[in-house]
């Protein structure tokens, strides 16, 4: 019996989130019990691509570039709708970004980013294994660590 | 040729950058060992700024700055600067910024070199960066061996010691591997090279890397150490057990090659027994004088 959740009029939906990374993705959007539109998130929903998948609906919600791209590390294959007057306007595969500015902390606490607010800056250096290197103490991190 | 507008990391550079400072380097040994006052630097004024203590690299610095006719500008402790009453990293780059034409950094946080180059229009050169970077040793380090070798491609260098806390070891590797060189490391379990160092080192120059646990110098041209500390290790006894095994004595150059050099970054503390200090192979001494060529190579080449 499929799940059936109300659209949304305007906001976005991120499609195919790996299973389980449903709860990164609100979490990178700063969606708490504080947000006051509407919010869905189907967890572990059947896919014909990946077995399972995520998905968040969100109202009232368009995203900035840092926000797709720290989606990206969390979800390197979701989709992103913009909905408007409840029809899908735009829709886009999110991409792993080149490099990373102001969007996570440095988890080396050595780097002197963590000493003054300096905006922080990752390069990623290896797509295929999604890491990343910091642009300021060198330190190669995954990007799981970035999200953690 | 210019070389880089700051220099930050060895990372940053390419072999033709390496190669210049090498031959500069040499002009300058020559020039200071002829006597002659060089003054490509004259008027200018050399800011050290050194967060961290260095006896070493804050005094080359400021020798090789003046041996170029350049003024030196620094503070002697932070104790004695306005950082004791909460000054930031940043005002204080951004004031030196306005006081001096070239910046040398010395700073505990990885990554201040890099940052204190972002905030300053004029050149900043990294004396060390916590510990990730000290570009400058890497440089002299390889001059040294150059000097000593006359090539540094196709040389056995073992490098020895806490590979996983050195900075120095880091940049060495890298500096080594882009010149072709055979490099072995030996370290004590759990002070092993970053696996991330060697892949890079391998898979930006085809680097032959071999690592090893136990110490055999019998093919080495290079040794190059640097100590283990004892804080490193929770079990004293363990750390006593290391120590002694990573020491360099006259027992452990027995049956080394006899133009092997024996180098250290320095301080060295009880690593080498003092009676290695006077045999040939003791090169430690001569390479920590190549600080002063190498660095007036390098202010030299980067101020226009």
């Amino acid at each position: 019996m499929p799940l059936v959740v109300e659209k949304i009029e305007n906001g976005t939906v991120i499609d195919h989130i790996p299973a389980g990374m449903g709860l990164k993705v609100l979490e990178i959007l700063k969606i708490d019990r504080n947000y006051g539109a509407r919010v869905a998130l189907m967890m572990n929903v059947p896919s014909k691509k990946v077995g399972k998948k995520d998905i968040v609906k969100v109202e009232g919600k368009s995203l900035d570039e840092k926000a797709v791209n720290k989606i990206a590390l969390v979800a390197p294959n979701a989709t992103l709708n913009i909905i408007k007057n409840s029809n899908v306007v735009e829709k886009k595969i999110v991409q792993l970004p080149k490099e990373l500015r102001g969007a996570f902390k440095c988890p080396n606490p050595d780097c002197v980013t963590n000493l003054e607010p300096i905006e922080t800056l990752f390069r990623m250096e290896k797509p295929e294994e999604r890491r990343l290197r910091c642009g300021f103490c060198e330190t190669m991190f995954e990007a799981k660590e970035l999200i953690s | 040729m210019e070389l880089v507008k700051d220099l930050i990391s060895i990372r940053d550079l390419e072999k033709k950058h390496i190669d210049l400072i090498l031959k500069k380097s040499s002009e300058m040994e020559q020039a200071l060992k002829e006597g002659k006052q060089l003054n490509s630097l004259k008027g200018e004024v050399v800011a050290t700024l050194f967060f961290e203590p260095s006896t070493r690299t804050r005094l080359s610095f400021q020798t090789a700055a003046m041996r170029l006719g350049a003024k030196v500008l620094s503070f002697e402790s932070i104790g004695a600067s306005s950082i004791v009453k909460g000054e930031t990293f940043s005002d204080t780059i951004r004031m030196v910024d306005g006081y001096a034409n070239l910046i040398i950094v010395r700073h505990a946080k990885e990554g201040s070199a890099r940052y204190a180059a972002q905030l300053a229009e004029h050149p900043v050169i990294n004396g060390g960066d916590g510990g990730n970077q000290h570009p400058t040793q890497t440089l002299l380090d390889l001059y040294t061996i150059k000097r000593a070798k006359k090539k540094i491609g196709g040389l056995n260098v073992t490098l020895l010691g806490d590979l996983k806390h050195a900075r120095t070891m880091r940049s060495l590797l890298y500096g080594l591997s882009m010149y072709g060189a055979n490099t072995t490391l030996v370290a004590p379990k759990g002070l092993e090279m970053n696996r991330e160092v060697i892949s890079e080192a391998r898979e930006r120059f085809g680097a032959k890397v071999e690592e090893k646990s136990k110490m055999d110098l019998t093919d080495a041209d290079v040794l190059y150490l640097c100590r283990v500390q004892k804080e490193r290790f929770s079990d004293q006894y363990e750390a006593e057990k290391v120590q002694k095994e990573f020491r360099i004595t006259e027992d452990s150059i027995k049956g080394v090659k006899d133009d092997l050099i024996i180098m250290h970054p320095l301080p060295k503390v009880d690593e080498v027994a003092p009676e290695v200090d006077k045999s040939k192979y003791a090169y430690y001494y001569e390479q920590a004088k190549m600080g002063i060529p190498v660095r007036m190579a390098i202010m030299d080449a980067m101020v226009v």
